[in-house]
């Protein structure tokens, strides 16, 4: 026979599109696969490709490879390729999804990767709809590297890891992960086919361009779990381990539509457009218009300010509040000014603390180890930071006497049952007001209308407001009266 | 410019969108938590993507597909969630990929506390990863600086195609001081070398696979001129008082914030002090220690962490000049009075007096806590 006469026959099925004509990213034979023969992964990448072309999107695909022999998916697939970490490849396909909505995102992973190290990326992917397209090619073991058992691993099966067969006493039973993600609500199409023989390799064509076309109709999650034979580890004839995958694997795994809400499924709708850039400071609250300009030029001319407060009590007096009041009228006057909590859980009885400072002059550390002032809303806070104030400085405390035994002659005391007078007015949770309605008298530096301000704009409810305001007024008039000579 | 009172951890979030980042994928954690529901709030308004994963290695491996998608991209964690996501960044620095990583640290080992401590510095500035790759390292002590050098941190990622940390103790998220911003908001293109679904870049591939071992080392040898390329050009530190100090304080973050009030005393008290801050961690600055070294006569790090900081300083000065260690751990704090007794004690040894003058070591709070003691 001439070579002429050789090439005259017709090609049936060619090389898809989808497909690099040469592997030229593959160091040696870059004319055929790395693939053992036999091996499910070249049908199975087959009929992905062929699916990117009859839905005309190898543009718009993205490939995210995994960990296992189908690592090197780039070397064949001639469309956007990412090789992610072994089991994260939904993550990763999560992200390039949302980020880039036309793109088409699939998936592809072996047992090991997607049943075994990624079952929590695969689980919470499929929970939350993404719009992606998963292959999910399951041959019950670990292939790449040399034979091990996975979590899909027949009972009996041996493996490297177990020599004797999986046992379910020791080993548990094969893990049957599309049926469990088949409990969940949002995955639209959820299918098991094999390629056990030509009629399963004819479904499981279908079951994957329908998997891929979900997606191009924005419908949602949809995975194809393929059950495909691995010779090599297997041990068998390529012939045999088809036979396998047909008698044998489908028992324990078997074959059909475990989810399929393709008819019913909306498209999902895309992300609103993205705002202008100009835009961007506003809607981040950090445009300098809508900064308010302060109450700078009620202070005092040249006054020095440095007032190093510590404020502390139970968590739910308002001690944070408190501070930040402070620190915001202080920032509105014009200061510099530092607020840092002490943070703990979110529990009950929990204790708060802050360091409040104000100053005429750039804060080196806003830790207060000394405070001039320390409200102690608590007799345990009371306890614990009484010894730091400094000398001559100030103690507000909420209590009615204070303990004689933290009787300091270096200190002034304001003890006053702050709470009840809180309550007197109207609601017994604006103590603090009252207290920092104490300090700001002691204190002396901050012009009124940076107090109010600072108010207004950290309480959003106006009752409290007025509340508030009244509490802070009670507090002045209560300084006044105890300590007149403080006044001027 | 107006300022505005805010924490932190929010101003990391709004910087970062201003410097272009358009995803975040985080995981809560205190006290970084604040940053994700920062980001849940303003990502969706600004056009960008947020999703609180299932765990901070979904979280990374997310950000490793945002990064790929040629997104800017960022998260935020504490210790135990940095931890986690190890493998991503490694990866990420394997593939060349950027992002910002904010870690807010917390006390460890394990689950520690969640009190502030700086005990992650090995893991981040050392790579706690696996294989050869660098990430680089920013040192925030204030809320400006949370904002400024997240902005930065998004500059050099994408300068360097490398993850980025934005390192800070759990003070200087969780503390309010005045900041502003920029007023304009960064336009981030595309990079060239991004898969994002388009003719275009269908002959992109983004991997950190590379088989051969001359291609392997190659690629390493690649990575190794990216950062020491960042280490001429990116290396940072602020110095305090340090032109004619022969006692020089190392301490970054909330350290150095107390180093600084420290300094300010004991110069009053006649000590020649002063404060070499390190603002990037890596590349270290230094050759900011060695032109100190030739006038200083020992170096003091404060840190709250079991002498991290401590190595990176020994290796800068190499034997120059001896260098001394003071560290509190588990959520406390090196006092202003633990810090200034410990530098009078060392300025004592080299033969420095202190002012009579100045206030006394003793101070009110000592003699508070004295007279505490004597009530038991």
């Amino acid at each position: 026979m001439s070579s002429e006469a050789a090439i005259e026959y017709e090609v049936a099925q060619g090389r898809a599109k989808a497909f690099y004509p040469r592997f030229e990213r593959k160091d040696e034979l870059q004319h055929q696969t790395h693939y053992c023969p036999g091996c499910g992964h070249g049908i199975v990448h087959k009929m992905l490709a062929r699916a990117i072309d009859e839905l005309g999107i190898q543009d718009r695909t993205i490939l995210v490879g995994p960990v296992g022999c189908s690592v090197f998916t780039y070397y064949y697939f001639e469309v956007g390729n990412v090789q992610a970490a072994h089991g994260r490849a939904p993550a990763v396909a999560t992200a390039m999804k949302r980020s880039r909505p036309q793109s088409v995102v699939v998936a592809y992973q072996g047992d090991g990767d997607l049943s075994a190290i990624g079952s929590a990326e695969i689980l919470h992917t499929a929970n939350r709809g993404e719009n992606i397209t998963v292959i999910f090619v399951n041959n019950a073991i670990y292939s790449m590297t040399g034979g091990q058992a996975a979590p899909t691993t027949l009972l009996g099966q041996k493996s490297t890891t177990t020599p004797d067969g999986r046992s379910a006493a020791t080993e548990g039973y094969p893990l049957h992960m599309s049926e469990l993600l088949a409990t969940l609500e949002a995955p639209v199409y959820i299918e098991r086919v094999a390629l056990g023989d030509n009629k399963q390799i004819a479904q499981a064509g279908k079951a994957i361009r329908r998997a891929v076309q979900n997606q191009v109709r924005g419908l949602g999650f949809s995975l194809i779990e393929v059950l495909s034979p691995c010779p090599t580890i297997w041990k068998m004839s390529a012939v045999d381990a088809q036979r396998w995958v047909r008698e044998v694997m489908e028992k324990t795994f078997p074959l059909g539509v475990l989810r399929d809400r393709t008819k019913d499924a909306a498209p999902k709708a895309l992300p609103p457009a993205a705002p202008a850039l100009e835009e961007i400071p506003r809607i981040l609250g950090v445009a300098e218009q809508d900064l308010p300009a302060g109450n700078a030029h009620a202070m005092e001319p040249g006054r020095d300010v440095d007032l190093e407060v510590r404020i502390a009590g139970f968590g739910g007096q308002g001690v944070l509040l408190l501070g930040e009041v402070l620190a915001e009228a202080g920032l509105d006057a014009g200061l510099e000014v530092s607020w840092l909590p002490s943070y703990g859980p979110e529990m009950r009885s929990g204790t708060s603390n802050c360091h409040v400072r104000l100053s005429s002059r750039p804060i080196d550390s806003p830790l207060v180890a000394a405070p001039g002032i320390l409200v102690a809303m608590n007799e345990p806070s009371l306890r614990k930071f009484d010894h730091s104030v400094r000398a001559g400085g100030w103690v507000i405390y909420n209590g009615e006497a204070f303990p004689e035994d933290c009787v300091r002659q270096d200190l002034h005391v304001l003890a006053a049952p702050f709470t009840q007078l809180a309550d007197e007015l109207g609601d017994a949770r604006a103590s603090n007001m009252i207290m920092l309605g104490a300090l700001l008298e002691i204190a002396g530096a901050l012009p009124g209308a940076s107090v109010d301000a600072a108010l207004r704009r950290l309480v959003k409810n106006s009752r409290w407001v007025e509340l508030d305001l009244r509490a802070l007024e009670r507090g002045r008039a209560l300084l006044k009266h105890s300590f007149p000579e403080v006044i001027g | 410019m107006r300022k505005q009172l805010m924490k932190g951890n929010e101003a990391v979030v709004k910087s970062a969108i201003l410097a272009g980042c358009r995803a975040f994928y985080g995981y809560p954690i205190t006290p970084a938590s604040e940053i994700t529901e920062a980001a849940a709030l303003y990502l969706p308004k600004a056009g960008g993507v947020f999703v609180q994963a299932e765990s901070e290695v979904a979280a990374i491996n997310m950000l490793y597909g945002a990064a790929s998608a040629g997104v800017r991209a960022m998260t935020a964690s504490s210790g135990p969630g940095i931890s986690l996501m190890q493998e991503g960044i490694s990866y990420m620095a394997g593939a060349e990929l950027p992002c910002v990583i904010a870690d807010i640290m917390r006390g460890g080992p394990g689950l520690g506390n969640i009190a502030s401590e700086q005990g992650d510095y090995h893991q981040v500035v050392k790579g706690g990863g696996h294989g050869n790759y660098r990430t680089l390292v920013l040192a925030p002590h204030s809320v400006q600086e949370m904002a400024d050098l997240t902005a930065l941190a998004f500059e050099l990622a994408n300068r360097y195609r490398n993850p980025v940390f934005v390192l800070a103790d759990g003070f200087v998220g969780q503390m309010m001081e005045p900041v502003e911003f920029p007023q304009e908001a960064v336009e981030a293109p595309t990079p060239h070398w991004a898969v994002t679904g388009t003719a275009e870049t269908r002959a992109n591939l983004i991997t950190s696979i590379f088989m051969g071992a001359d291609e392997l080392e190659a690629h390493v040898r690649d990575l190794e001129k990216k950062y020491k390329l960042a280490g001429q050009r990116e290396a940072r530190a602020e110095e305090w008082f340090t032109e004619d100090a022969e006692i020089v304080l190392v301490g970054y973050g909330i350290v150095a914030r107390i180093l600084k009030a420290v300094c300010a005393e004991a110069r009053d008290g006649g000590l020649k002090v002063g404060v070499l801050r390190p603002i990037t961690l890596y590349p270290f600055p230094a050759a900011h220690f060695q032109k100190r070294a030739k006038r200083a006569r020992i170096f003091i790090v404060v840190e709250m962490s079991n002498g991290q900081l401590y190595d990176d300083v020994r290796l800068a000065l190499n034997g120059a000049r001896p260098v001394e260690f003071l560290s509190r751990m588990g959520g406390n704090v090196p006092s202003h009075e633990e810090v200034l007794r410990f530098v009078r004690e060392r300025a004592a040894q080299l033969g420095q007096k202190w002012r009579v003058h100045a206030a006394p070591v003793e101070s009110a709070a000592q003699a508070g806590q004295k007279e505490k003691m004597a009530h038991v």
